[in-house]
């Protein structure tokens, strides 16, 4: 093995049932670089990480790590550990009762001679490792004391003093904000100088190109490439993550599509946000418009919706739904509003399969109308089979359990139930994630045909071309803020993608 | 730069033991005339909750882990009732006895804490099972009352008053009265002592407080997640076999319905004292002064003695509302400081 490589990966193969995960996956890391590992979700990132420290077996391809002769497979994580390699995920692995110290040591403390745990020694090496990373950190305070940032700082200096050749840092960025970004990328750089491996995973784009000195792209369980941070330019790496190349893209054209802005406005939101999630952003919505939100995920599509939905409640800014100045505290409150959300979990926080297709449909409005106010049988069956009808959900019966039906279908069911609080304004998370093509085009159309009912819309998608052939604008958001809108003329594949990746081509 | 700043925890606890002095005192100023103030008072709580304090700090141990033990009272009452019918009916020597109940204590904690640790059942169905298999057993040695007599080292146990130089008083009759203590209340206090020590000084101690805390994050550090909490449990039950043993000397007897409710009033000391039942957060002084508390209480009611003894669980309850109300506003404010 070269005595620069950190570590390599040689045709990792992993499949989960039904699933081929990876598929001959290599990655390479070199000692004192920096490596982003950049993929759309599913695409195998966690997958391969997953590989590298133990927590998931792979059935071919081998693994070498600079010191050690031979591959190794590790049987966990604490194996790994041993070996050099540390991850620090973005959820702190560390105990937020105890000492910073006590997190840095525990399990090896310093011992006194009779076999005690040699406090102050303890705090000492505690103290002098927090001096080496030039952190400002009190060692005998309580982990909880700190903020995330500085805990994810500790937790990486637990695994520099451990010896760690590999650094994994899994989404370390997502809950922090930008000052506390660059202390970590400080800590990151001064890390490289010392020879440690890094590898960064990401959503942000923009970090992969303020620290990142190679980037390897992973999509749908195959390597895409490894590129030095030169050869790949974001729009290019942006291409590289979804799969598409640009002449691909420039020869489909969006169907056209009016300009609203002569309608009456639906929504106004001014200075909205949701600290750590979402930054202030404005954004209007008028009567028969769908607006697309645009841009990575984690890019704060969701939580853009959510916020104005009161799901994430707004810290600041004001909001008017239909003229009119709204709070909305929650949820019901933006319900009785005439607002309706898909979320884009369906598992999670749409369906409830252990109800019926019926109750499934009713729950919204039910929910709208007060638990005490019983929506009468034979109204919840005439709304069910009207539904189930007009979205040809195929069920067995409206009494079908709802677990029982295919992804689509249930996601045909919980439309209905928004449909059924017949809401003004509805924002649609990923509506046709995982449901097959020809259901997709129905929930396009079925978008359409709202939007043309006089209803205002946002519409998420994680494919282009599906918000191109349904929205009449659309809004574009990177790394949790709202960058910019992209209007019915401006829009297509290659523009929407520029917008996405931020700045232009020759960047 | 040394500075100490107090987080929520030690407020908690500061709390807790400004309380039971306020307390005291206050019992001292109203009830003064009937004896309150006496030294004695305060060292009769000690000798009727000697018992109570040996399982409280075994129950600290568990809660930090996160978890509880709803079998202590039943383990206590048929350690009481082996010692009694051992003593009287097999006429067994009551050394032998306790070592037995010393090792009975550690086969309990050891399948209580195996099912807990390493086949994950929530360890309260695995203590209350714990619960009802040793309060049958109880029942089992014997169901009547069994009063012990016929053993002269426990009954010198049982009856040596360890005097104390100071703070003596002198009664109506004229008679010097010598404050004293008895052996179980050296026991309580040296347990919690070591399990203070134990708790801040040792690698076991500092890793129960890592599993309470963060059980994933404790795996990922390196720690044996099971077998910590496996010994915690061990440790509990061998700690309240000491208490059953320090609360037979109190009673001398054996009863079926004996220390019925025991279980309760440790965890609620333990709370009192600034344990929380999430884990991760508590210390051994914070229960022990949560068991003067309540023993306050219920001296303070018997003084009274107007009031029924109920009134004792009432008070008690309203303390447990208290803190638990503290610790939720500690955590919220913990909380806000953050964002």
């Amino acid at each position: 093995m070269d005595s620069n490589i950190a570590l390599t990966m040689r045709g990792i193969c992993m499949t989960f049932p039904g699933v081929k995960a990876l598929d001959n996956v290599d990655f390479t890391l070199r000692k004192g670089e920096i490596r982003a590992l950049m993929g759309e979700n599913g695409a195998g990132k966690s997958t391969l990480i997953k590989c590298l420290t133990g927590v998931n077996k792979f059935e071919a391809g081998e693994i070498h790590v600079d010191g050690i002769e031979g591959p190794i497979v590790n049987k966990d994580t604490m194996d790994a550990q041993n070996k050099g390699i540390s991850t620090v995920y973005q959820e702190v692995n560390l105990c937020p009762n105890l000492s910073v110290a006590e997190n840095l040591y525990i399990g090896r403390e310093p011992l006194t001679k009779i076999k005690t745990v040699d406090r102050r020694k303890m705090n000492q090496m505690a103290a002098q490792l927090m001096k080496d990373l030039d952190l400002d950190i009190e060692v005998t305070q309580n982990l909880e004391n700190y903020s995330l940032a500085l805990q994810q700082m500790i937790a990486i200096a637990r695994a520099v003093d451990m010896k760690s050749k590999v650094l994994i840092l899994d989404e370390p960025t997502s809950s922090l904000d930008d000052k506390e970004v660059e202390m970590l990328f400080k800590m990151m750089r001064s890390l490289r100088e010392q020879g440690v491996g890094i590898v960064f995973v990401t959503h942000f784009l923009e970090q992969v190109y303020e620290v990142c000195d190679g980037i390897t792209v992973l999509r749908n369980g195959t390597l895409v490439g490894e590129y030095t941070v030169e050869e790949l330019p974001r729009v290019k790496l942006v291409a590289a993550m979804m799969g598409k190349d640009f002449d691909d893209l420039a020869s489909i054209k969006p169907e056209g599509s009016g300009d609203m802005a002569d309608a009456p406005l639906e929504i106004e939101a001014k200075g909205l946000s949701h600290a750590g999630k979402i930054k202030p952003f404005n954004l209007d919505i008028h009567k028969g418009e769908v607006v697309g939100l645009t841009g990575l995920l984690g890019s704060g599509r969701s939580e853009l919706a959510r916020t104005i939905y009161g799901a994430d409640r707004a810290q600041t800014g004001t909001l008017k739904v239909g003229g009119k100045e709204a709070k909305i505290k929650n949820p019901i409150d933006a319900m009785n509003l005439g607002m309706g959300l898909l979320p884009d979990d369906r598992k999670a926080e749409g369906i409830i399969g252990d109800l019926s297709v019926r109750e499934n449909i009713i729950l919204a409005m039910q929910a709208k109308a007060g638990i005490f106010k019983r929506i009468p049988m034979a109204k919840q069956i005439e709304i069910a089979d009207q539904y189930i009808e007009m979205l040809s959900i195929k069920t067995a019966t409206r009494e079908t359990l709802i677990k029982q039906l295919s992804g689509g279908n249930q996601q045909k069911a919980i439309l209905a139930r928004w449909l059924a609080t017949n809401p003004d304004f509805l924002i649609l998370d990923e509506p046709t994630r995982g449901i097959d093509i020809g259901t997709k085009t129905e929930i396009q159309k079925l978008v359409i045909k709202l939007a043309q009912e006089g209803k205002s819309l946002i519409f998420i998608s994680s494919e282009i071309e599906e918000m191109l052939r349904t929205c009449n604008r659309m809004a574009v958001l990177r790394d949790g803020s709202k960058v910019g809108e992209i209007s019915a003329e401006e829009m297509s594949q290659e523009g929407v993608m520029k917008a996405i990746a931020g700045g232009g081509a020759s960047e | 730069m040394k500075k100490t700043k107090l987080n929520g925890n030690s407020v908690l606890l500061l709390i807790t033991i400004i309380l039971f002095f306020v307390m005291y005192l206050g019992g001292c100023i109203v009830y003064g005339s009937k004896g309150f103030a006496h030294m004695q008072t305060f060292l009769n709580i000690l000798i009727n909750n000697a018992g109570l304090i040996c399982v409280a700090s075994g129950m600290t141990c568990v809660m930090l882990t996160g978890g509880i033990d709803i079998s202590v009272g039943s383990l206590v009452a048929v350690d009481c009732m082996l010692l009694a019918v051992g003593i009287e009916h097999w006429g067994m020597n009551s050394s032998v006895l306790m070592v037995l109940i010393l090792v009975i204590g550690l086969v309990f904690g050891l399948a209580q804490g195996y099912c807990v640790a390493y086949l994950k059942i929530q360890p309260f169905i695995v203590t209350m099972a714990g619960m009802f298999f040793a309060r049958g057993m109880t029942a089992v040695l014997c169901t009547d009352q069994v009063s012990i007599v016929s053993d002269p080292l426990f009954t010198k146990l049982s009856s040596t008053k360890i005097s104390i130089p100071f703070g003596g008083y002198v009664n109506k009759k004229g008679i010097y009265q010598v404050p004293y203590i008895r052996a179980s209340v050296l026991v309580a206090l040296l347990i919690v002592v070591l399990i203070f020590l134990m708790l801040r000084y040792t690698r076991f101690g500092r890793s129960l407080y890592a599993v309470g805390g963060n059980q994933q994050s404790a795996t990922l550090m390196g720690l044996n997640v099971k077998s910590v909490t496996m010994r915690a449990y061990v440790l509990n039950s061998f700690l309240t076999s000491i208490g059953g043993i320090c609360y037979c000397l109190n009673t001398m007897c054996g009863t079926t319905q004996q220390a019925a409710g025991m279980e309760m009033d440790a965890i609620s000391s333990s709370v009192i004292g600034g344990t929380l039942l999430t884990g991760g957060v508590g210390n051994v002084i914070g229960s022990l002064f949560g068991v003067l508390i309540n023993g306050t209480i219920s001296s303070l009611v018997k003084t009274n003695g107007k009031l029924i003894s109920s009134w004792a669980n009432i008070i008690t309850a309203l303390l447990l509302c208290f803190f638990i109300v503290l610790q939720a506003v500690f955590a919220k404010i913990k909380e806000a400081k953050k964002a």
